[in-house]
Formats: structure tokens, C-alpha cells, sequence
């Protein structure tokens, strides 16, 4: 068992490194293509209006990221993005100084993420099934709380100041509790030995178990991480449309498990780089966004979208089993080709 | 470099600005007040939705416009109403440089910076079926007004009913600016003296889906029992609930009526499930949208209260308050006029 | 143990699920027996509830209106609880149906005198056609069905937003006879239910009957054991999934019939209620378990809450939070049971050695 589960893990390193350098090369060529090919692309204006859309996106993929490496999915956290700023707007409206509110909200986003985590690492039930129960639960809540009215008299230091950009620049000031954040969670999964077990679990919760990693707790945390990171974007969603609705950020979970499938993390836990899935939260926003400014309509984003997730899924397969292949044909394969037979 | 392309670039300028000086009988801007629109303007149609037969119909009637004034039109839009991805197409106009924009919010709040932002950039942008802030947008283009769709809606309500009887709304989504506004005056209406045997029982919203609203139809009717009429005033709500009516028992005994378009109600209207009907012309209002922003891009107005345009075949226009073009009152299709129209 | 495809690479805990899971199978058929009448039961109460407060709700009108507005969704979820027994899921049905239910419009709006059993070929066409195509990308380039068929979701639904491009097809250009399918009752049934209902009895005596209908539990139940037993694993689920699609082009033919007025929205969302409606109905999310009549019931029950809701004059918008709460209750439930019967197994078996 051992040995060959090093093997493997060596594999696996190779594969989601290339995935992670082929990520970014396209990214590049789209980058590179659409200054050429699309006017208006190569400006800070652009990249100024991108960065804002990226931010609710990247900031969600970064605790989706380890969640998805432990083998584990969210598909509520759209919700408690909607959930987190219809109470916002709530709490605004009784009065309450948003001073005060923000830090509620994120509490109560890591609140609907422990609901997640019991559910989940408590009484290991299928993340799958929870957290589209919860998708609905929290959506819903969200329309109890807020109705289909819409609040939107939130002063404009805070709502101006969402969107400002650095001194000097077209970059939003956001991009870098952004940064700090993406570093940190960088260190915590590449650097640390929480980061190591995380991979463990993805691999196989029963061999982390033994290897001494606390599955159950560690997951459970997770989720109660994502659920605040969440609701901290419901945050920032509310303030830069300054507005808090119920239906705030419906559909998101889709382009942030996009966006993370995208970056070469295995939607079977185990494997990816939180590089490669910023990369691919670049590539999938920019490509969208290049795309609409070259009048491409919604209809043809909607199919892109689709195929790009499911290439980012059947590109790394491919590319293993091919690799398999080549393998088996090489006389002196280790002892992979006889497992293959049975 | 650089420098020698921009002087000569300032050389370029000042020639065209003499030219014009000059006196050109084409020139667009030189007339004060009145003029005519500039050729090759960019008008840029953002609808709530794309996929939207309701919008579709009023965006070609901007393209018809914007093909009278030798202008360059394009539609653009989300398929999902939302608005943070009417944001996202706006600020994609805005680095398109677009000269106008004519657009139907989604939310009247949460697109103002992204509007601002465009405006800033130079579009005029003008807003049509539903508003947003009226400090975030240069004009409304209003269908009608609230008064007038109330008025009219609960006349023809309160006609199909005798003037006695429960009655109930049946709405889009309970944040639509404009449904809301009529809502509030319908009841102010209700209160007339001619109208004190009409009670409203309820307002249902129906998200102007075809599916919800035909199920909250029917929610209506089991929860109302002695309901007698019933008020859509959404193109998808009223064809929903005249498609519920006319294949229940409820058929011809509960009345119905509200904003709908000829085509999707011409068959009620023939089988006796619906008497009357109200609606503007969906392709004048997108029409009119285009001809008021030419007119801004063009400086022959500003927007403010008390300025004249003349849009095309419609005629002319005056700006009223608060930067608010009135398209007209609103046309009543029952049996036989239902079939001159076609949209 | 095979080490070059990912789906297989987690065999020790699809064995260890497996040896969990096995013993519930034991105890299968008294469970789910169990679990429908629980549902039946629940339904009943919400029905009684309901009518108590308005009589009306049971009505001649009434009753049809529960029956036709739960057709859709029961087509839907037994195609749904066929896949999720393989251990797969389609959340791609509510784009399917979409573009089915467009092209019924279409083909009428080309030829209005087609006869009505060339619409039901053409959407199921359709319907096949996608779910060939989930199929294929499932069993052929092993990809995982979640990522797939969100993937197609957003690609089916773009292709038919690209086809009506913005057009909208309206009751009045339907023949007559179609929407009398919509309307028609036979023996006090809604003709649209009657294909609910066969579509579940078909489903279920395959299910039960077939050895390639009990094959797809023992896929769901450990896919890798399956294959070692000679069970064709890819194509079956490919097969799943070409019903599934097929139900879900059924389902939007009787969509037209049902609401006569179509654009490229139709059926958008509708996925997390077909799921929930199948994982209510006590088909386990990781497969192996669960019946096609327990799916159906759940279809019913959140169709019949969605009914209920505005007569008993709840807030509407209650429903969603309802649903979210129901699959929580629902799957929380299955888990305590599950940890019953096996304890008492196990001691069952401490005795008997």
C-alpha cells in the first residue's frame, strides 16, 4: 500500500503542475489575443471594472479551494452570500451603525457555515446533499428576511469607498485584503502541516485519520471558514451595487466551482494549487469579460462558461489516461499495469 | 513620438472645429436649441433581460430609430434579470465609449454608479419602462403615467365586474419599480367614491414567470373564493392568468384584465375569457427611448424640464418634470381592434 | 486496486460505504416500504391540513390543479432517481426540458398540422440526444456527472436562448388539438398526469424486475465491485442518462401542452427541485438505494407544498426556506435510521455467534 501510494502522489504532483502551467499560459494567450483583437481590452479601465468582478469570485474560491481539496464541496456559500446581505440590510434599516453590522453579518456567515460543518463532519452526511439543502434553506431565509424588497440608502463612504481605486490607479483598493487573504490561505494549505492534511483527506479521510489528521474536525472548521469568507463577500456585494437583495450573488457557486474546477483542483479532493486556481478565476472573468466588451451576447457566454468547466474536467482526465497508457507500454512500468488488469 | 502624434491629432481637431465654424449645412452641434441629429451616433440598448419578447419588441423599435437617424444600434443585455450583471454590461458600454444608452433598470438603486460612471464617459443615457434614480440618468422614457395605467386599469376592471366584488393584483416581481408605483395609485383610485363596492383583497407577485404566475392564478382563486376580477398588470402575469382562467371552471365568471400584448391575448379576447385589455406599443416606447437620446447626444436638449424633440413619426415631444418623456395613454384591445395590431 | 482513473481511486472508502451500505440493502425493501408511507403520510397530513382550512384546495378544480402541477416534476425526478441510484446525478433536466419545450413550439409553429405523437418523438429526440451526450462524457471520459452535467446545464440552456433568440411562442400559435392534451381529462384524471403515472410504473417494474434494472443499485452501491463482477458499469450509466434526458424532453413536450406559452426560460432552476424531490423521496445521494415511487412521492409532496403554501396564505416566500429544510430533515432522517438498523444488526449478529 504505502509504496505505491507514494508513487501516485508523485504523479500527481507532475499532473496538476502542468495543469496549473497550461492554465496560465492560455490565460496569457487570452490576454495577449484579446489586446490585439478586442478594442478597449488593453485599457486600466478595463482591468480596473475587472478586478471588481473578480473580487466576490476570488474571495469565495479561496476557502472553496481547500474545501474541494479535502474531497468535500459547498454549493451554499451563493446563498450565504444573499443571506449575509439581505441581514445587512435588515440590521440597516433598524438602525444599527454598519460598523457594527459588517461584523455581525460575518458572524452569522460563519454560523450558516457550522450548520454546514455538523451536518457535514458531525454526522457525515454527503457534503453534496447538505449544502444544496442549505442552498435552498439560506436563499430562502434570505427572501423571508428581506422579501423582494430592496435596501439601498447605505451612506456613500461606505458604498463610494467599495468601489474606489488606489491612489494613481485603476485597481480597486479591495484587491488587497484580497491578496492578504490569497497569501494566507496560500501558506495555510502549501506551508503548513493543517495544509498537508488537508491533501490527506482528499486522497483518503480513513488513512489521514490514522496518519493522526482530526477529519472531522478540520472539515468542520473549514466550513465555518468559508461560511465568514462568504458573507464577507456579501459584504462587499452589497456595498459596490449598493444594494442589499435577497437574490444578491444567485448562481455564484456555479462560477466559483468553475472557477476552482478551471484551476486543477480535483473535484475528488486530493490535488490542486490555490496558484492554479487563481489563475483559473482569472481566466474564466477575463475571458467573459473580453468576450462582452467584443459584443459577444449573453447567450454565447453562457455556453463558454459550460464548456470551459467541462473541459477543465475532462482535460486533466484525458491527459492522465493517455499518460496511463503510454505507460503500460513501456516494459519497465511499476507495478500500475498489473493493478490496471484486475 | 507620442508628442508629434498629438499635435498632430490637436491640428486634426481644430481643422474639423473650423469647418464647422464655417458653417456647414450639416453640421449637428452649431444650432443652439433645436438642430438636428448627428449621423453615426452609437445607441446602445440594455434591456432588463435579453430573451425577453416584451423587450425584443421595444429594442427593434429603437433599431428602427436609431436606422432613421443613420446611427450605428446594438443590443446587448443579460439573459437573467439581474442587476449586478446589468453593472457588468454597462461598464462594458462605458469603455465601448457608447454615444447613448437607453436601458431598463433592473434595480433602481444598485446600477446608479455604474450609470454615473457611463455618463461620465460621455454617453447620455436614458432610461425607458422602468427608472432608476432620477439623478443617475439623463431621462425617463415613461410608457404612461402612473395615474393614467391606474386610472385605466381600474375603470376596466371595475366595468367586467359591475363595479362590486373582490378583487386582487396579480404582479411581476415585488421590487419592480414601476408595478409598485401603479399598485400604490390603483389603490389610491380604489378610493374613490364611484369605486366603494370594489375591495382589493391581495396583491400576488408572479416574478414575471410564466410558471409562477399561472400557479399563483390559481393560488388566488382557491384561497378567494368569491373573487370577482383580477388585475395584471405585466404582459407574462395577464396571459399566465388568462390561460388559467380560460381552461378552468373560472372561465368567463372571473373577470380579468390588465397590461398584456395582442398577440398573446388575441385568443382570450376571441374566447371570451378576457372582454378588454391595455397596453402602450412596446416598439413606440423604444422608439421614442432612441429619438431622446439622439437628441441628447446631439445637444439639441439637455433633459430639463420644458425641453421640445421631435422623435420621427411620433411627433413632438416636451420633457416634463424631473426629466420625465410621457409616451402617451395607454391603447384598449378588446374584440374589435385586437386583430389591427401586431406585437 | 486500479490506480490510473480518478473515479476509482477512492475504493477504500467506496468499500468501506459498500460494507455499510450493504447491510441497509438487507434490510431494503422493509425501509423503503417504511419511507414511502412516511412520505404518503406527510402528504396526507399536508392535504387534510390544507383542505380543513380551505375546502376548495380539493375541488374538482382542485384536484386537477395538484395532479397537473405535480405531472412535470414526477417525469423529472423518476428520471432523476434512476441516475442518482447509479451514484450519478443530471442537473442538467431544466435545460433539457427548456429546449425540448422550444422545440415542440417550433415544430408546430413549422408544421401546424403535425400530429401530436411526432411532438412527443421530438422531444424525447431531443431529450435522448442530450443525455447521450452526459452519457458519454460520464462513462467514456470518466468524468465525474456533477461537473458534466453542470456543464451542460449552461450549455443547453445558451443553445436555446441562441434559438429563440428572443422569441416567444405564444398559446395562440399551438393547434388546437395539443392544447386539448394540455386540458383533457379521462376519468377525472388530467391526461398529462396519465403520463406521470405510466412513466413511474414502467420505471419502477424495470427497476425491480430486470437484472440490468437491479444492476444499476449494485453500480450505485460500489461501482468498482460492479465492474469486477462483469457488470457493463459505463454502459449503464450511460443508459441512465439517455433516460433521464429522454424524461426530461417528455417532460417539456408536456410543458408546452401544459402552459402553451413558451420562451428559452422555460424550466430554468428547476434541477434543485428535482434533486430535492429524489433525495426526499429517500434515494441516497451516493446511490445504491432508494425507489423511483419514493421519488415520485417526493415530487408530489414539495409540489403539493408549493400549492398549499398560498392557501393556507403563508408568506410565498417561505417556499424555498421549506424545501431547504425538508432535504436537510430528509437526508438527516435516512442517516439516524441507517445508524439504527445497523446497530441493531450488529447486535443481532453479537447474539447469534
Amino acid at each position: 500500500m504505502a509504496p505505491e501510494r507514494t508513487g501516485r502522489s508523485a504523479r500527481w504532483v507532475s499532473t496538476f503542475g502542468t495543469w496549473d502551467v497550461l492554465v496560465i499560459v492560455v490565460l496569457a494567450l487570452v490576454v495577449v489575443g484579446a489586446s490585439v483583437l478586442v478594442e478597449g481590452f488593453a485599457t486600466a479601465r478595463f482591468w480596473g471594472f475587472l478586478l471588481l468582478d473578480i473580487v466576490p469570485i476570488a474571495l469565495i474560491a479561496l476557502p472553496m479551494t481547500l474545501i474541494v481539496i479535502t474531497g468535500e464541496i459547498d454549493l451554499s456559500v451563493a446563498s450565504t452570500l444573499g443571506l449575509a446581505s439581505a441581514v445587512l440590510g435588515q440590521l440597516w434599516v433598524a438602525g444599527l451603525p454598519l460598523a457594527l453590522a459588517v461584523p455581525l453579518v460575518v458572524l452569522l456567515g460563519a454560523l450558516l457555515g457550522a450548520v454546514n460543518g455538523l451536518f457535514i463532519a458531525g454526522f457525515g452526511l454527503p457534503s453534496l446533499a447538505v449544502t444544496i439543502g442549505t442552498l435552498a434553506l439560506y436563499r430562502g431565509l434570505a427572501y423571508v428576511v428581506l422579501g423582494d424588497r430592496a435596501v439601498a440608502d447605505f451612506p456613500i463612504g461606505w458604498t463610494g469607498n467599495s468601489i474606489e481605486a488606489l491612489p494613481g490607479t485603476t485597481v480597486p483598493w479591495v484587491v488587497l485584503p484580497l491578496a492578504v487573504l490569497a497569501i494566507g490561505f496560500g501558506v495555510l494549505l502549501h506551508a503548513t502541516p493543517i495544509g498537508r492534511g488537508l491533501y490527506a483527506m482528499g486522497n483518503n479521510d480513513q488513512a489521514a485519520t490514522f496518519a493522526g489528521v482530526a477529519v472531522a474536525r478540520t472539515k468542520f472548521w473549514l466550513y465555518v471558514v468559508t461560511g465568514a469568507v462568504a458573507a464577507l463577500a456579501g459584504v462587499f456585494w452589497t456595498m459596490r451595487y449598493a444594494s442589499a437583495r435577497a437574490d444578491n450573488g444567485a448562481g455564484l457557486e456555479l462560477s466559483v466551482v468553475a472557477a476552482v474546477l478551471l484551476g486543477g483542483v480535483s473535484i475528488f479532493g486530493g490535488r490542486g494549487t490555490l496558484v492554479g486556481v487563481l489563475a483559473g478565476v482569472l481566466l474564466l472573468m477575463t475571458l467573459r469579460n473580453a468576450l462582452q466588451l467584443a459584443d459577444v451576447p449573453a447567450d454565447t457566454l453562457t455556453v463558454v462558461t459550460g464548456t470551459l468547466l467541462i473541459i477543465s474536467v475532462v482535460g486533466p482526465n484525458a491527459a492522465g489516461m493517455l499518460r496511463a497508457r503510454m505507460r503500460r507500454r513501456r516494459p519497465s512500468a511499476p507495478p500500475v499495469a498489473s493493478a490496471e488488469g484486475a | 513620438m507620442g508628442a508629434a502624434a498629438a499635435t498632430l491629432a490637436a491640428l486634426l481637431l481644430s481643422a474639423g472645429c473650423a469647418s464647422d465654424d464655417e458653417g456647414t449645412p450639416s453640421g449637428g452641434a452649431s444650432a443652439g436649441g433645436g438642430g438636428s441629429i448627428k449621423e453615426g451616433l452609437s445607441v446602445a440598448f440594455l434591456p432588463k433581460q435579453v430573451n425577453n419578447p416584451y423587450f425584443t419588441v421595444s429594442d427593434n423599435g429603437g433599431k428602427a430609430a436609431v436606422e432613421e437617424f443613420k446611427g450605428e444600434y446594438k443590443e446587448v443585455g443579460p439573459s437573467e434579470a439581474s442587476a449586478s450583471s446589468q453593472v457588468s454590461y454597462l461598464n462594458t458600454l462605458t469603455q465601448q465609449g457608447s454615444d447613448v444608452i437607453a436601458l431598463s433598470a433592473n434595480d433602481p438603486n444598485a446600477i446608479c454608479g455604474a450609470v454615473n460612471q457611463a455618463r461620465q464617459g460621455g454617453a447620455k443615457v436614458v432610461t425607458f419602462d422602468s427608472d432608476t434614480n432620477k439623478d443617475c440618468r439623463d431621462l425617463f422614457v415613461n410608457q404612461v403615467t402612473g395615474p393614467g395605467i391606474a386610472e385605466n386599469q381600474v375603470k376596466l376592471i371595475s366595468d367586467a365586474i359591475g363595479g362590486k366584488g373582490k378583487v386582487a393584483i396579480l404582479s411581476a416581481t415585488a421590487n419592480a419599480t414601476n408595478q409598485n408605483a401603479w399598485i400604490e395609485l390603483m389603490k389610491t383610485e380604489l378610493k374613490k367614491p364611484e369605486y366603494s363596492g370594489i375591495e382589493l383583497v391581495t396583491t400576488v407577485y408572479g416574478d414575471d414567470k410564466d410558471e409562477k404566475s399561472f400557479q399563483e392564478t390559481q393560488g388566488l382563486l382557491s384561497a378567494h373564493p368569491d373573487l370577482k376580477g383580477i388585475i395584471s398588470p405585466t404582459t407574462v402575469g395577464v396571459a399566465a392568468a388568462a390561460r388559467y382562467l380560460s381552461g378552468s371552471q373560472y372561465k368567463g365568471k372571473v373577470a380579468l384584465t390588465g397590461l398584456g400584448t395582442p398577440n398573446q391575448m388575441r385568443e382570450f379576447v376571441k374566447n371570451g375569457t378576457v372582454k378588454n385589455f391595455a397596453l402602450w406599443n412596446p416598439a413606440d416606447l423604444g422608439y421614442l427611448a432612441a429619438y431622446a437620446g439622439a437628441a441628447l447626444a446631439s445637444g439639441m436638449i439637455s433633459g430639463k424640464e420644458g425641453d421640445k424633440f421631435t422623435a420621427g413619426k411620433l411627433g413632438e415631444y416636451t420633457v416634463g418634470a424631473e426629466g420625465v418623456v410621457v409616451l402617451g395613454p395607454p391603447t384598449v384591445f378588446d374584440a374589435s381592434n385586437i386583430d389591427q395590431f401586431d406585437f | 486496486m486500479t490506480t490510473t482513473t480518478r473515479p476509482e481511486s477512492a475504493p477504500d472508502a467506496a468499500e468501506a460505504r459498500a460494507r455499510s451500505g450493504a447491510a441497509g440493502i438487507r434490510l431494503g425493501h422493509r425501509l423503503f416500504v417504511a419511507r414511502e408511507v412516511g412520505i404518503g403520510l406527510a402528504l396526507l397530513l399536508l392535504i387534510a391540513v390544507t383542505t380543513a382550512v380551505n375546502p376548495r384546495f380539493l375541488s374538482g378544480q382542485g384536484r386537477r390543479d395538484l395532479m397537473l402541477g405535480a405531472t412535470i416534476l414526477v417525469v423529472l425526478a423518476v428520471g432523476q432517481a434512476i441516475v442518482i441510484i447509479t451514484r450519478n446525478v443530471d442537473l442538467s433536466v431544466g435545460s433539457v426540458l427548456g429546449l425540448a419545450a422550444f422545440a415542440t413550439g417550433k415544430l408546430f409553429l413549422a408544421m401546424p398540422d403535425a400530429p401530436i405523437v411526432l411532438a412527443i418523438l421530438v422531444g424525447i429526440g431531443i431529450g435522448v440526444l442530450c443525455g447521450a451526450l452526459n452519457g458519454a462524457l460520464i462513462a467514456v471520459a470518466r468524468v465525474p456527472a456533477l461537473v458534466v452535467t453542470l456543464g451542460t446545464l449552461y450549455v443547453f440552456r445558451g443553445v436555446d436562448y441562441s434559438w429563440a433568440a428572443g422569441q416567444q411562442i405564444n398559446a395562440a400559435d399551438m393547434p388546437a388539438g395539443f392544447k386539448s392534451m394540455g386540458t383533457a381529462d379521462l376519468l377525472g384524471v388530467p391526461l398529462l398526469a396519465l403520463f406521470a403515472v405510466a412513466v413511474l410504473l414502467v420505471a419502477g417494474f424495470y427497476l425491480r424486475s430486470y437484472r440490468s434494472g437491479r444492476e444499476l443499485y449494485a453500480i450505485g452501491s460500489d461501482p468498482a465491485a460492479a465492474r469486477l463482477h462483469g457488470i457493463p458499469v459505463g454502459w449503464r450509466v450511460f443508459t441512465a442518462l439517455v433516460v433521464s434526458g429522454g424524461l426530461a424532453g417528455l417532460a417539456g413536450v408536456l410543458y408546452a401542452a401544459r402552459y402553451g406559452t413558451l420562451d428559452a426560460a422555460a424550466g430554468s432552476g428547476i434541477e434543485l427541485n428535482v434533486v430535492a424531490a429524489v433525495v426526499v423521496g429517500g434515494v441516497a445521494i451516493f446511490g445504491g438505494s432508494g425507489s423511483v415511487y419514493g421519488a415520485a412521492l417526493g415530487a408530489v409532496l414539495l409540489s403539493t407544498i408549493g400549492s398549499a403554501l398560498p392557501v393556507l396564505k403563508v408568506n410565498p416566500f417561505w417556499q424555498q426556506a421549506v424545501v431547504g429544510a425538508l432535504i436537510l430533515a430528509a437526508i438527516g432522517l435516512d442517516r439516524a435510521l441507517a445508524a439504527r438498523v445497523a446497530h441493531r444488526l450488529r447486535g443481532r449478529k453479537a447474539r447469534g455467534a
